[in-house]
């Protein structure tokens, strides 16, 4: 087969563009959870436990927790997209099989889940910032570049959760990074409590290994409009950690599927 | 029939789905063809794909070992063998989604390890497991696909249209695929593979598990696409369907090619014009040995093949009851079997 690193035309479009038509035939359902996680959110944690924590950092806690909020579904949508959804169409529906038979190949089969895993991402980003906005959470202007930022946020959880879903034996074994890498990471990545509350060791654990922890900093940095030269770090690290599992990602498809 | 003659017909055939839903007609003029004499000694023929010394080699298994052939253009070109005889996955060399390990291939004159797209888009391909997008519509299906290939929307859509006609599925046009009979799903898949106009069409076991009437409805039409000048090359299970549908075969087993001619050919070679079955008693075992006739046992049955069917009939009758002799004309599952042998696979 190609010996290129990856090999990759405009024809992954088509890739794209069949996920892409598959959610919009069920867009009642997809749009429910960007608006209504944001709400339930806001209203338990910030509202209502937010009552007995005046402020973090001299921040009010609702707007403390809202750029968590954005990072931890656009996390989720494009994780689960790109391991259970993926895995289901590799594997159950042979749609990966189907694919590869036209000139479309593996590595764009897989970029292309990717880049709509990334999609979904920013897709939901876009449908929770109006929420945000009336609960007075965010500041405007500024705020509207999570989306963008969403896209590379999304590709970067895409393509750790294709590389799992490369490796996975079975559909269950895809509980394992569910629960062991995307739970702690939920709540140990400065997302419902600053990071420096935690003892050094665990601090420097999480920046160095925990994606959510740069996102959420910089996620942060853009709902408060206060940037600090730390996001250049978190820019930089989420920047060649997409890269590398994007690439890692399809070299560890090709070895699965071609045999 | 002899070599290049043409035999033809019309059938009027009829069928009914659960739910009540009906195809009905007459069908376009069916011909038979026998492959003409010339294909056996005729050089110059367009070959589409080529096949020398190639090899797939697994771990701890070789697949395909070492086999050579030629598929000609324009004629239905046949991969028979028992199951894990290397017959799918000398398929999937060819479809370029399995690399080989050894020797060459070529498809319409490309190495498949180094043009997988030129060649990919130039074939269409029915595969042995369903695997129609269960997200859309028996339509939708076919203009997604066709967007793989690069296809322009308004192109994609009026070939969409002319497929599902060709293939009978208008009425199902915007039902999920998952709503589809077990006949319909397979006549959507070759619709599939059809919609980049292929000139070359890989059906690895294209009427598994159908009723009669649609498996008659998929050999019309594939004998319509051969009529237009496409080749064909398809593995199949049932015997009688290689007979009917391939100008040309190969029987595989342990990734070896055992024989290749057209199947009257392997016929008249490997088993003689009949068979003459009869019980198997003393008696006739020592009337055929005294004879000096080759048989082969088959449970309590003994086979002759023979190309005088009603001298040894006559002579086994003096030995036994005359209902216990049937003489039939050979078949290719003859020849598989004898080739093959009995025993179960896998």
């Amino acid at each position: 087969m190609s010996e290129r690193l990856i090999d990759i035309t405009g024809r992954v479009k088509s890739v794209w563009q069949r996920n892409w038509d598959a959610f919009l035939r069920t867009y009642q359902v997809n749009f429910i959870p960007p608006f209504v996680e944001p709400v339930l959110y806001l209203l338990a944690l910030g509202f209502g436990l937010g009552t007995y924590i005046e402020s973090v950092d001299g921040i009010p806690y609702p707007v403390f927790i809202a750029p968590a909020l954005v990072s931890i579904s656009v996390m989720n949508s494009a994780f689960f997209e790109c391991t259970y959804s993926s895995f289901v169409r590799m594997y159950y529906q042979k749609t990966f099989d189907a694919i590869i038979a036209t000139p479309v190949s593996i590595d764009e089969v897989i970029a292309g889940e990717m880049l709509w895993g990334a999609t979904r991402g920013m897709i939901y980003a876009t449908l929770m910032l109006p929420v945000l906005l009336l609960f007075g959470v965010v500041a405007m202007p500024s705020s509207l570049l999570l989306i963008p930022f969403a896209y590379l946020v999304g590709l970067l959880f895409a393509g750790i959760a294709m590389c799992f879903t490369a490796i996975t034996p079975s559909i269950d074994a895809l509980n394992y990074p569910s629960f062991l890498f995307i739970t702690p990471m939920f709540l140990f990545s400065g997302t419902f409590f600053p990071l420096d509350l935690l003892p050094q060791p665990i601090q420097y654990f999480a920046l160095a290994v925990l994606p959510l922890t740069h996102v959420v900093g910089i996620n942060r940095a853009i709902t408060l409009s206060a940037y600090s030269p730390m996001n250049l770090f978190n820019l930089a690290w989420i920047a060649v950690a997409t890269a590398l599992f994007f690439v890692l990602a399809i070299r560890l498809m090709r070895r699965r599927l071609i045999v | 029939m002899l070599p290049g003659q043409k035999r033809c017909g019309r059938r009027e055939f009829r069928q009914t789905y659960p739910g009540g839903s009906e195809d009905r007609g007459v069908s376009e003029r069916i011909c038979i063809r026998t492959p003409p004499q010339t294909y056996l000694e005729e050089q110059t023929i367009e070959d589409v794909i080529v096949a020398r010394d190639l090899e797939k080699r697994f771990e701890d298994l070789v697949a395909v070992d070492h086999i050579a052939f030629r598929v000609r253009k324009g004629e239905v070109f046949g991969f028979l063998g028992p199951n894990g005889a290397g017959k799918t996955t000398t398929m999937k060399m060819i479809q370029c989604i399995s690399p080989k390990t050894g020797g060459t291939l070529e498809v319409f004159g490309m190495d498949v390890n180094t043009h997988q797209r030129e060649i990919k888009s130039r074939l269409g391909v029915v595969p042995q497991e369903t695997n129609l997008d269960p997200d859309f519509s028996t339509y939708r299906n076919l203009l997604v696909y066709a967007r793989y290939f690069g296809i322009p929307k308004q192109e994609a859509e009026q070939r969409a249209e002319n497929l599902l006609a060709f293939m009978q599925l208008e009425e199902k046009r915007d039902v999920r695929v998952d709503k589809l009979s077990g006949g319909m799903k397979r006549r959507l898949i070759i619709a599939r593979a059809l919609i980049n106009a292929p000139e070359l069409l890989i059906l690895d076991e294209p009427t598994i598990g159908l009723d009669p009437q649609a498996r008659h409805l998929i050999w019309e039409r594939l004998r319509n696409l051969q009529a237009e000048g496409n080749t064909l090359v398809l593995t199949t299970h049932y015997l009688d369907e290689a007979e009917r549908l391939c100008d040309r075969l190969v029987i595989m087993d342990h990734g070896k090619i055992l024989v290749e001619g057209p199947p009257a050919d392997l016929i008249r070679e490997h088993a003689g014009s009949d068979v003459v079955e009869v019980e198997q008693t003393p008696k006739v075992i020592a009337r055929l040995t005294e004879l000096g006739v080759n048989y082969d046992l088959v449970g309590d049955m003994l086979q002759v093949f023979t190309d005088r069917p009603h001298d040894v009939a006559r002579e086994l009758l003096e030995v036994c009851r005359h209902e216990a002799v049937t003489v039939r004309p050979a078949t290719l599952e003859d020849v598989f079997l004898r080739l093959t042998g009995r025993r179960l696979r896998e």
